[in-house]
């Protein structure tokens, strides 16, 4: 049993995850085609019209998913943050640096797509609404981690002030997920939630989550291809990028 | 204790006091971060006066008239408890529907009258092709239409 749990923390060092990582981004890629395809075609092809808002409301397939895994990945991110802050596991640090991008992306695509939905609905680009401004702060909160880090050289003194600025940013998270409860929103309330049953068609609810698991399977991806090479950048001067380099060159 | 154990109680004990400190801010801004008022609020005084605002709620049945001057249209506004006419020269959006949610901007006149500057349309989280709101709608007059029958009758049981 113990052999176990030791074989688990191995992947914790860079020199074995990287090879790990490697053989994983295949996979990942595949089922991020695999979701994204289902989830494009019932969505576009096979979901029905909605009564209200006609065939408008079919950028919610876009929309939904990159809102869920703007605010999953920075959860994500201050996870690995605070592990790397707590136990100084280089790993954890990298780990948070490569979610930082793909965050920041989805967070933009949720405002970029909303903007695109809000103004034929509700008549509005933008609106200083709690649900959208908690998401541009979101966004903001992502660009500010990449710049923070950006600016201190050492890597293990950027990783610190990062990881500690992803942590206090966590605190954003549930408010964006429950300012439309909280406060008068002009953004509606969730239409799926656990506490209640989904208020949506079945087939426009496959297509919504099979694309969320499409965005996920490709942030996985992404984030892997992105922590290889960031740990290809920092550990330079190790003897197993050396050999790594020394094999293909 | 090692560094590593106060390290991480550093970590969690900051995140608490964050927390707490987040939830006492939020508190603090309760009203501010309020991005309509309802009619009932309105009546109530709870609107700031003189300045412009946002009311929301739902636009009554049957309440949307187009004024004389052909230009200016004038609705209801009701959280079916109190009710506001609102004024509105422009295009409403086209989710602007009776009976559906709208949020307008605009300023509270001597008369009661409110008059928009901006009419936005709230709709609601529910998504479902044409023929399953069809039904829901057929279900709740169905349903509205039971239950006057069945005051009709316990009255003049009653009788």
């Amino acid at each position: 049993m113990t052999e176990r749990v030791i074989n688990w923390f191995k992947y914790a060092s860079p020199q074995t995850f990287y090879p790990l990582a490697g053989r994983l981004i295949p996979w990942f890629w595949a089922l991020a085609a695999l979701f994204g395809a289902a989830g494009l075609t019932i969505g576009f092809l096979l979901a029905p019209t909605d009564a209200q808002q006609g065939e408008g409301y079919r950028i919610i397939f876009l929309h939904v998913p990159a809102s869920w895994l703007s605010m999953f990945i920075y959860l994500v991110m201050a996870f690995w943050a605070g592990i790397g802050l707590a136990f100084n596991i280089r790993l954890s640090g990298m780990m948070a640096s490569a979610l930082a991008p793909t965050g920041a992306l989805f967070a933009f695509l949720s405002l970029w797509t909303g903007a695109l939905w809000g103004k034929p609905m509700w008549g509005t680009w933008w609106v200083w609404d709690a649900r959208l401004t908690s998401e541009l702060i979101l966004l903001f909160l992502y660009i500010g981690f990449i710049a923070l880090q950006a600016a201190i050289d050492d890597p293990r003194r950027a990783d610190k002030a990062g990881a500690i600025l992803a942590l206090v940013g966590v605190v954003n998270i549930p408010i964006i997920y429950f300012s439309v409860k909280w406060w008068n929103t002009l953004h509606q309330g969730a239409s799926v939630s656990l506490t209640k049953a989904p208020s949506m068609a079945a087939m426009m609810l496959w297509g919504m989550l099979l694309c969320a698991l499409g965005c996920w399977m490709y942030s996985i991806a992404i984030a892997l291809m992105r922590v290889r090479t960031i740990m290809l950048e920092r550990e330079r001067h190790t003897d197993w990028v050396r050999s790594l380099l020394d094999d293909k060159g | 204790m090692k560094p590593r154990h106060k390290r991480i109680a550093l970590i969690v004990g900051g995140l608490v006091v964050l927390g707490i400190a987040a939830m006492l801010v939020l508190n603090a801004f309760q009203s501010n971060l309020v991005f309509f008022f309802s009619p009932t609020q309105v009546a109530a005084g709870q609107a700031p006066v003189g300045k412009s605002f946002r009311i929301g709620g739902m636009v009554k049945e049957g309440s949307l008239a187009r004024q004389a001057d052909g230009v200016t249209m004038h609705f209801v506004v009701t959280d079916t408890d109190k009710e506001m006419t609102v004024a509105y020269q422009g295009i409403l959006p086209d989710l602007f529907r009776e009976g559906k949610g709208v949020v307008a901007q605009g300023k509270l006149g001597d008369g009661g009258l409110f008059t928009a500057s901006e009419v936005l349309a709230k709709h609601d989280e529910n998504y479902m092709p044409p023929e399953a709101a069809k039904a829901v709608g057929d279900a709740h007059q169905r349903a509205a239409a039971n239950k006057a029958a069945a005051e009709a009758a316990s009255k003049t049981i009653k009788q």
